[in-house]
Formats: structure tokens, sequence, C-alpha cells
């Protein structure tokens, strides 16, 4: 086995020289442990899974494998070891508070994976005749009816697989829109305060970008954005709460301005969270928002997705909704797919994705909403915001909030670097953080505030974690503002210390390089 | 509400703090006539567990599961058995409820998986390098399309007739707004596939052509001449894997030249699900690795010089580059990809390999035992757990006669291909290690009783 610990103490080392309290034999320290890769641990020979029968001979003439393909086996007990041992060395919300900005990592209900897991869910084929999946049907038509209610818009498209798949399912429907009117604009406006995601999505569906400017308070210049509006701008992209953690007052009068200039309002719903239940943003004048399923409606993050990104859509821009989707026909279900679209749906921009979108996420997110209700949704947003707004408040005596005077926030508080020591950074912080058992908040975003720290807590979380939270990050700042030089090594106590990005970058080393 | 534990004096406690007198006072900004009262009219309220739990499986009781009875179905999706395993470690919490890993120092359990999946699906694909994930097989298609551009400054692709209509169509949507010309079509009823027609229609414009293997009819074919064909002209070859389990008996693409290999990895761990969420596969070979799309972990040092593993090379993406990145692609499949890193595992190579030889041969004994129903037969002359049976009439209602029977026989090529009269005979039939050797002959003995 490889030993991870280079330095790791061995028996020829001098006892009184060589080892001090953090030096192992092994690198494990206590329940803190080690784990090579499969490629160390595993043999191509082995495998953990038993067949009940020979495997037979084939014959595919030269189209037969014949080199070896590399790939390691472990037998079962191993397995389950290699990724316990891996998980131990992940933060999660099942540890503690994650209070990254803009991420909404809320607590996961695992009656959400049990549901998902049921085999009428789980174990049907996207492709099987429509008879015999009429349960599935129903579930994404009763979750796109809570979500066009929940945000009184027209309609909704489901098929969109993430965040940044929305957002292009509704570009695009911008774009079919203004192709039926015989109109070719082509830039879209967004604030610089926006997820890269939206300026990536505008130019991905061939858009020119332009920035809007905002006022000092962080909100969107209305001014300057109706001063830029004229028959090139296709539409706006805005996302309400925006990421400065503010509500934008103006949003419908933005949404008046752009739609008498002719365009169409995109809104990012990455920030949903913060107003489900009790603002509609139907009621805003906006054309499209998608809806992070992982994030308001509390499907899990998997470290990194899946996720799910269905588009509301305004009466103006339902027509163009990507296929297939769902309708009900008095008691039945029914798919529209290419083959009808013709009658049903001609407008259509086309299909996004195979198949129908993340059936595993709707049934999560429905058993959430469920379980809410009316009544619970609207409590979700307000105790988000409560809690966004016990944070700020408990910390502006130590850290600068650029826009505490703008009102109070919404989901989450941003701070920035504004009186950190002379060499300290937010960067700092945040790993001054990991030594005290959290994740850090969203850092260096949204890129208006030097140094951000966007906190938001989330609904899930209680006043006692609150209370301890707010301690803990006010004893980093104060660290942070009088230089504490131990700051600036941490994290100390994590499974790794800070990690060499640049050389990863320089020399990249993307898969494992011994033999195949 | 058992997931909000603010009791009623916390809130009070800390609007206090906070200087507010109610929390409408947080909703200030909001416009008055914007600003709801009450819950939401029309909507029921909260719900106990068992409630929901009750609603949910009442519904969930409206589906015939694959698992029910005889199931023969593919088309890019495929039934494998999971090992219980897989599904008790996606649920770890510190997997299933870990973000993104953008704090590496306590995020090594996803990254180290991340580059062990990275890994495997290099190998296992025959290529150099592979990123952290896409959404899905037809969503990285696409996205190697693009990719192909960037590298090629062209913006002509061929598509084989053999790709699957869905990812077909996922590029033509995209293409509208992109200005990517495609060179497109139906398949026809042959058993060998279009790729030599593709290598003679590759010109100067051409930036990439892209073949599915096994393709959408079940049909493999060896990719090298296409491949040299491709290099040749400038082009890059695209190969798309929707069935990797075939990859442990037949040759990789990278292994024949392709360029860049895509897939769904859905087979492995993932389980069907209704058709999401999956997993993109998304290889290529090294020089072209900063045009890739999506996230990718890369291994490094801590400043203790231990090993360690972070997201790299982010320059590409769009949290970094906005409106210049590779892709607008944020979140990948992680969990999705870990559970099929841990099939894999178990599987090894010795594994995968028995598991592709038993599919396969459990496909030709499925295909010579429906074959001997007069007037059925198999288009194909090579394949490897998937084939079109050729029926004497209309597959479509055939497969909902089958369903009567509960039998689900395959997808037919009239959903696939609605508008394609030409093609509405041929059922496209997938047969995994899951199919017993009675629920062929109960197919059969359907299928025969349908027919006649």
């Amino acid at each position: 086995m490889t030993a991870l610990n280079r330095a790791g103490w061995r028996p020829e080392m001098n006892v009184a020289g060589g080892a001090d309290d953090n030096v192992t034999f092994t690198g494990n320290r206590a329940l803190m442990l080690e784990e090579p890769l499969i490629f160390e641990i595993g043999g191509t020979g082995t495998t953990g899974v038993d067949f009940d029968e020979a495997a037979p001979a084939a014959d595919l003439g030269s189209l037969m494998r014949s080199e070896p393909i590399g790939l390691p086996g472990l037998s079962e007990s191993e397995t389950v070891r290699h990724y316990t041992r891996l998980s131990r060395q992940n933060y999660a919300i099942d540890l503690g508070l994650f209070p990254l900005g803009s991420c909404t990592m809320k607590h996961n209900p695992r009656l959400n994976e049990k549901v998902a897991r049921m085999p009428g869910f789980a174990d049907v084929h996207p492709l099987q005749p429509q008879e015999t999946v009429q349960g599935a049907y129903a579930v994404i038509h009763e979750l796109a009816e809570w979500l066009v209610t929940l945000t009184g818009m027209h309609s909704v498209a489901m098929s969109p697989k993430a965040g940044a798949h929305g957002e292009l399912c509704g570009i695009l429907c911008i774009k079919a829109a203004l192709e039926a009117r015989g109109e070719d604009r082509r830039v879209i406006l967004v604030p610089e305060s926006a997820h890269g995601t939206n300026p990536a999505t505008a130019a991905f569906a061939g858009f020119t970008v332009e920035d809007i400017p905002a006022t000092e308070e962080g909100r969107v210049n209305l001014e300057a954005l109706k001063a830029r509006l004229g028959p090139d701008v296709a539409g706006v992209m805005i996302t309400n709460p925006n990421t400065c953690g503010l509500f934008e007052r103006d949003m419908k009068a933005i949404s008046d301005a752009v739609h008498a200039a002719g365009g169409y309002v995109y809104c990012d719903g990455a920030n949903f969270n913060a107003i489900v239940g009790r603002v509609r943003p139907g009621d805003l004048g906006v054309d499209a928002m998608h809806i992070n399923l992982h994030k308001t409606f509390s499907t899990p993050h998997g470290g990194g997705g899946p996720g799910s990104g269905p588009v509301v859509l305004s009466e103006a821009l339902a027509p163009f909704a990507p296929l297939p989707f769902v309708t009900q026909q008095g008691q039945a279900f029914r798919l529209i797919e290419e083959e009808s679209a013709g009658e049903d749906h001609p407008e259509t921009f086309g299909r996004m994705t195979a198949f129908h979108g993340q059936m595993g996420m709707f049934t999560r997110a429905l058993a959430y909403i469920l379980s809410h209700g009316a009544d619970g949704l609207k409590q979700v947003a307000e105790d988000a915001v409560l809690n966004a707004n016990y944070v700020l408040r408990s910390l502006t005596d130590v850290l600068d909030a650029p826009f505490a005077a703008s009102g109070p926030c919404m989901h989450e508080a941003l701070f920035s670097d504004k009186g950190l020591a002379e060499g300290f950074s937010t960067l700092d912080i945040a790993k001054g953080l990991i030594d005290e058992g959290y994740h850090p908040m969203t850092v260096y975003f949204p890129l208006v505030v030097h140094g951000a720290m966007l906190v938001e807590p989330t609904e899930t979380e209680s006043k006692a974690v609150l209370d301890q939270f707010i301690g803990a990050l006010r004893s980093i700042a104060l660290r942070a503002k009088n230089g504490d030089p131990a700051l600036k090594s941490a994290p100390h106590f994590a499974p790794r210390a800070r990690l060499d990005e640049t050389l990863a970058a320089r020399k990249p080393v993307l898969a494992w390089e011994g033999a195949r | 509400m058992r997931y909000l534990p603010l009791t009623t004096d916390d809130r009070a406690a800390m609007l206090a703090t906070i200087g507010a007198s109610s929390i409408d006072e947080l909703f200030v900004d909001v416009p008055a006539a914007a600003r709801l009262d009450g819950p939401i009219a029309g909507l029921p309220m909260q719900a106990s567990e068992l409630a929901v739990e009750r609603h949910m499986a009442t519904l969930s009781r409206r589906n015939r599961a694959a698992g029910d009875g005889p199931f023969f179905l593919g088309a890019g999706a495929y039934r494998h058995h999971v090992p219980a395993s897989v599904d008790h470690l996606i649920q770890r919490g510190e997997f299933l409820t870990a973000y993104t890993p953008y704090q590496p120092e306590i995020a090594q359990g996803t990254l180290q998986m991340l580059f062990e999946f990275q890994s495997q699906v290099a190998r296992l694909l025959g290529t150099d390098v592979a990123n952290a994930s896409m959404y899905d097989g037809s969503t990285a298609c696409w996205e190697a399309i693009v990719m192909a551009r960037r590298v090629t400054k062209r913006a002509k692709a061929l598509l084989s007739t053999g790709l699957h209509p869905h990812y077909r169509s996922v590029a033509r949507t995209m293409a509208k707004y992109t200005g990517d010309v495609l060179v497109d079509g139906d398949p026809a009823l042959e058993a060998g596939t279009d790729w030599a027609a593709l290598a003679a229609s590759i010109d100067k414009e051409t930036s990439c052509v892209v073949v599915q293997y096994p393709d959408i009819l079940g049909r493999i074919d060896d990719m090298t001449t296409l491949a040299e064909a491709c290099q040749t002209a400038g082009a890059l070859l695209i190969a798309v894997v929707t069935e990797p389990v075939a990859l442990g008996l037949i040759k990789s693409p990278g292994e024949m030249g392709a360029d860049i290999v895509v897939g769904e990895g859905q087979s492995l761990g993932v389980g069907l699900q209704f058709g999401g969420p999956y997993v993109g596969l998304f290889a290529c070979k090294t020089k072209y690795v900063r045009q890739m799309p999506g996230r990718l972990c890369g291994e490094t040092v801590d400043a203790n010089d231990k090993r360690g593993f972070v997201l790299t090379l982010s320059t590409r993406e769009q949290h970094i580059r906005r409106e210049k990145a590779t892709s607008n692609i944020c979140t990948n499949s992680g969990l999705c990809a870990l559970a099929f890193s841990i099939h894999m595992t178990l599987l090894g190579e010795a594994g995968l390999r028995r598991l592709a030889a038993i599919n396969h041969g459990r496909a030709k004994a499925a295909a010579a035992e429906l074959a001997k129903i007069p007037g059925v037969s198999v288009l194909n002359d090579r394949f490897f757990n998937e084939f079109t049976l050729l029926l004497p009439t209309a597959a479509r209602p055939v497969v909902h006669k089958l369903a009567e029977k509960d039998i689900l026989g395959g997808v037919s090529l009239g959903r696939l291909y609605p508008d394609n009269t030409g093609l509405e005979n041929g059922l496209v039939v997938a047969v995994t290690e899951t199919v017993t050797e009675g629920n062929i002959a109960a197919f059969a003995t359907a299928l025969k009783e349908v027919l006649a």
C-alpha cells in the first residue's frame, strides 16, 4: 500500500527527534483516517459481485476487447470501508451548519429519500407504454401544479436538469418568442452581481451580454436600465432576491419597462427560498424563472448534483416551452412528445434532454412540498429571512456589512473584508471557520463586494446553532482584525491543510497514471 | 412543522435583536401589492410524514415497476442489478448532503471519489481524461459537438443516423440557436451502420462526426477507419456510448481512435428512475482538456506535502469566465457519479467483463428464441445486449398488447420515430442479466399470441 503519510513516523527514526504528537506511522489520527485510491488497493482480478453463471463465450470478431482496461475491483467489505472512510473526510449539512450563500444548504428530509426509492418511481423506464406509468405522470403533473401556483405563473417546463439548464430553457423560450415576432434582438442585460451562469447561458444561446449597473445600495439601477433598453435588447436576467441578499424593490417597474421596450424578463430563481409562499414572481412581471429543486425544495446536493431546474413561464412564453410535458385529460395523464407536438404545442423550441427530466428529484420535491403545505412553505421563507437578518445584525459591529443600511436582508447576509488587518483576507476567515467545525460561507461572490462573504443559514437551523456560529465567526473576525498569524495557516484540524491549487492547474493530474 | 426548529419564543427574541417589531417588517422591500398576507389560497396545508408517504405510495402503485414482470426496454436506459451496498453508501449523509467541493480541506471524500470516477471513466472509454460528469448522455453529446467547434473552429457536425433520436433532437434544438450546422437523418433498417457513408461525406467544413456505439438499433461496428478519415480531414470523431456495460466486452471507442467519447452512465449504479437523474460521461484526449466543459478534479498536495485533490482548470468555467466560459454548466451529477463509481469498484475489471459476457449471452439467447416466431427476424448481425426485431406488423400496437399481458417487450421504433412509417415494424429489445430464461420464454409466447 502506498504510504500517504510520507513524513510519517517509522521505527528506524529516533523517537525523541522524530515523533511529535501529530505523527503516526499510518498517517491516521484516531478517527481521522487516511484512505488510498482504489487503484492502490484494488486488483483487476478482484470483484465484489457474485454471479450465478460463468461468462458464456462470445464471438464478436475484431470488436472483442483484447487489451486490459485497468479497472481495479474490491470485495464488498473493502468497498464499504473505502467509501465510508472517504465519506468521513467530507463536511455535510447532516454534520452542521453549511451557510453557503446562494446555495441554500437546508436539511434534506429522509422521507424524500424513502419515497424516491419506491419501486413504482425508482424502477420505471422512461419509455414504458404510457398506460403503465400513469403514477409517474401524476407526480410530474402534481408538482407542476404546485410550482405554477406558488409562483403565480402560467405554466412550467419540467425537463431542465439543473439550474443553469433551466436558465438555458428560459433564454431559449425568449429567443423563440422573439423569432416568432420576427425580431432579431441580440442583447441580454445582466447585473454585475449575477451568478456566472447567467452571462454564460446567454452567451451559450448566442446572445451578447451587457452589464446593468447597480446602485450604491446594492440594487439594480432602474434609471440606467431604462436608458439602455431599446430595440436591440432581448431581455434582462435578474436575480431576485439578488446576490447581495436584497429584494429588488423595483422589480415590477423593471418588468414594466422591459416589457414596454419589447423585451422579456428572466428571473434567476436560485434565491426563491427567501420568498416562497410569501411573494409570487408572477405578480412582479416575470416571464421566466428557474427553480432549483435542490435548493428551495430540499433535494440533496449530493456533493455537486444532480440538480433539477424546472422553469415557470408567463403566458407570453408558454407556447415555446420545450418537449416533453405532461397534460391531464380527465383521470388520465398524457405525455406530449415530438409526435403530437404539431397539434398540441406547435411553437415549442424543441427538446433539451433525453426523456422527461429529473424524476428522482420530482418525487423528493413533491414529498417536501406536501409535508410543508402552503402554510409551512410561507414559514420556510419567514424563518430563512429571520435567520439571515439575525446573523447580519449580530455581526455588524465586527464585520463590514456594505448593504446593512439598504434595509433588511432576505435569506442571506453579505459582509466584506474591509477592516481586516494588513495581509488578512476573506480566505483566512473561511479557513478559520473550518477549524471551528463549520463549512465556510460563500466567499468572493458576489464580485461587486470586495472580499465578499455571503452567509445563508436557511430556515432549518435553530437559534442555538446560530448563536454558536455567530460567536465563532465573531472570534475569527476579531483574530483577523488583530492579525493572528495562526489564522493564516488555518485549517489546522481538517483532514488536509490548504491545498496547492496552483500546482493542480499548472501540472494537471486528472486521472490515475498507473499501468492500465 | 417538523423541519423547522425555531420556536415562537426564539422568533420573538431574534426579532428583538434585529430591532424589528414583526416578521412583516423584514419583507418591507416587497411592494405591498405583491406581498401575500396568508398562505396561498387553494393549496393544501402541511401534512404528517405518514400522510405524505401514503399519498406518494398510492401514486407509485399506479406504475408498473420494471421488476414486476418480464422487462425488455433499453434505448438509452438499461435495467441492471445494482448491489445493495451502492445505495447504502450513497445515502451516507456525508456524501448525500455535501455541496460541490469548493472547500477542499473538508471535501476530500467527494474529491477523491471524483478523481477515481474520472480515472475509471477514462479507462473504460479508452481515453486519457474524463471530467467529473455532466447532466446526462444527451446533454453531454451536445456539449461534445460544441467543443469540437471550439477545437476545429468549424461548425458542421455529421450525425450518424444511428444516434439516439432524443440526443439528435437535443442537438437540433441547440443548433437552431448557435449557428451550428447539423447533417442528420433517420436510420435505415439495415444490418450495417452508415459509418462508411459518413467517412465519405467529411469535408473541410466538418467539425465532427458523431456516432453511437452500440447504436440506437443495437448495431456495433469498427470505427477505426472512420477515425482515420476524421483525422485526415481535421475533424473530430465523437463516440456516444449509452450502454457502458458493453465496454466490458467490446473495444472502447478511444482504442479505435475517437477523440471525444461521451455517454450515459446510468447503467452502472444509478437505476432507471423514469429517465433521471442520470450521469453524463465526458472524456477526451489530453490535448483537448482545456476545451472541455464541466468540472474537473485534479491531484495536488497540501501545505504539509500530503496528497490531496481539488477542482481544477476552472478558468474554463462560468463562475470565473462568465460569458466566455466553455459551457454554462454548473451543477454536475455528483451523487450519480458516486453510484457509478461504487458499482464499478464492486465489479472491477473481472466483474465487468463477466457481467458484459452474461448480458451478451442472454441477449443472443433471446434473439434466437424470438426469431423462431413466424414473420419475426433480427435485423442485426452483431449486437451487444440490445437488438432490433423486425415484426410483420407495426410494433407500436404490439407493445401495448404485450403490456396488457404484463410484458414490457421493448421500445417500438414507432415511439422513437413517429413520423417515419418505414421504421414502424421495428422493435428495439434489450436483454440484461436481470432477464431470466422464464422471462424470455414468456415474452416469446406472448409475442407469438399477439402476432397470431
